[in-house]
């Protein structure tokens, strides 16, 4: 179980959200939300440990994250903006880089990974020649192979075509019964059962009130 | 955990053989750099002997200047740094990974070419076996320590100029003791003893300086 407690965050002297709790427990999606320079991003970061919040704590499994980064990181999967994929390397190269770090007891064929992600025939093609599109999915091949059960994903579905985007709203779903969690940002409307899937709304701090950041708050 | 290591180190020295003009640049400059002494101040070669340590090594410092913003640069803007911040592994021993990677990709090819070196500046026999030693002691040295700056300026836009104000005066001792090697060679002395003390500067960069460059990435990045 992922849990905040009453995290604030501050950028460039500005505060973007204060008091900011939430859990996700076993099974659940959860959905961020809120307009454009609200803090998602900011937010992903701190959870995953690679900011440290001004005020609050982050814990895993009831434990602080920056106590026991490694065995926190072994259960993590983290999707930013920027990927991962370097555009020297082929889609197969960068995923068997991926798998040999993060899942290197995996072994099936990280051929058919690509397959399912629609890059079959591109396995071998520098990522620098793929579509920006087909760039993301080589990232999100990860997810296919991960068996990390908490995936922080930050905007996944940018320049990912519909049909992509519900392959992996199934894959989600998936992970979900598999007792995974998920934590993800994006700002389309997606289609999953009702059951295990929340919203995390994140409101813009109006100007007189520059302090109260924080909407709804679904646990 | 050895694998992981290995894994970061064969991706590092890839990514670089298929953009294999940025290995060589930083070679072409040390060379250069070099046979510019003798043209302009004369092919004399008691003078050249004279002045032949300073130059090898400050051309090597440069060359090792121009070649380090790369090693985290990339990383840092394809999101592949927080990728390995974020492993199961601690960020030190994939640093170091890395950093021994840049020294294959800058330092050893320098070494490499030494005997070249040797020949632009009428080195003799005995001098050019002290150059050889303290390359190959010094540049891992320079790679280390300038891991440590790469990885707090990494963040800044222009990190160029103040990566150099932060490195080069770190990387003062080591130019004192290469050349004193050199010189000492040059007058038929033994210079075991500057090559010891280069030795226990390489240990203490080696086993310090990954984690201090692991630190100042966190604080990058954040």
């Amino acid at each position: 179980m992922l849990e905040a407690k009453s995290l604030s965050c501050v950028r460039e002297d500005r505060l973007l959200f204060e008091g900011l709790s939430l859990k996700v427990k076993p099974g659940q999606i959860i959905q961020v939300e809120g307009p454009n320079g609200v803090g998602k991003t900011s937010l992903f970061r701190l959870l995953v440990g690679l900011m440290t919040p001004y005020h609050g704590q982050v814990l895993w499994q009831g434990l602080a994250i920056s106590d026991d980064r490694e065995a926190y990181q072994q259960n993590l999967l983290y999707l930013g903006h920027q990927s991962g994929v370097k555009p020297e390397l082929s889609a197969l190269e960068n995923l068997r880089f991926y798998q040999k770090m993060f899942e290197p007891s995996y072994q099936g064929d990280l051929y058919s990974v690509l397959a399912q992600v629609g890059l079959a025939g591109l396995e071998e093609v520098p990522a620098a020649q793929l579509s920006a599109g087909q760039q993301r999915r080589v990232a999100l091949a990860r997810l296919w192979i991960s068996t990390a059960p908490l995936w922080i994903l930050d905007e996944p579905f940018t320049a990912i075509d519909k049909n992509g985007v519900k392959v992996l709203e199934q894959l989600f779903v998936k992970h979900a019964e598999n007792s995974g969690m998920i934590l993800l940002t994006t700002h389309q409307d997606l289609n999953l059962p009702a059951a295990d899937f929340s919203k995390l709304v994140m409101v813009k701090p109006s100007l007189e009130e520059l302090y109260v950041g924080i909407g709804a708050e679904k646990c | 955990m050895l694998n992981a290591f290995y894994q970061v180190m064969r991706r590092e020295l890839l990514t670089a053989f298929r953009r294999i003009a940025d290995v060589f640049n930083p070679l072409w400059f040390f060379i250069i750099v070099i046979t510019l002494f003798p043209l302009g101040v004369g092919p004399e070669p008691q003078l050249l002997l004279r002045i032949a340590p300073g130059i090898i090594w400050v051309a090597a410092l440069l060359a090792s200047l121009l070649s380090l913003e790369r090693l985290f640069k990339d990383d840092f803007s394809d999101g592949g740094l927080e990728q390995l911040m974020l492993s199961p592994y601690p960020l030190s021993l994939l640093v170091t990974a890395k950093i021994i990677a840049h020294w294959l990709l800058t330092g050893l090819p320098i070494i490499l070419i030494s005997p070249l070196i040797a020949v632009l500046l009428s080195l003799d026999l005995n001098t050019y076996w002290a150059v050889l030693f303290t390359l190959l002691i010094g540049t891992p040295i320079l790679s280390f320590i300038g891991a440590i700056g790469v990885a707090l300026t990494v963040g800044l836009r222009k990190g160029g100029v103040i990566l150099s104000l932060i490195m080069l005066p770190l990387c003062i001792p080591v130019l004192i003791f290469s050349t004193m090697a050199i010189d000492a060679a040059n007058f038929g002395q033994s210079y075991i003893g500057a090559l010891a003390i280069m030795g226990a500067m390489l240990v203490t960069a080696i086993t310090l300086a990954p984690f201090a460059v692991a630190a100042s990435l966190r604080v990058s990045v954040s």
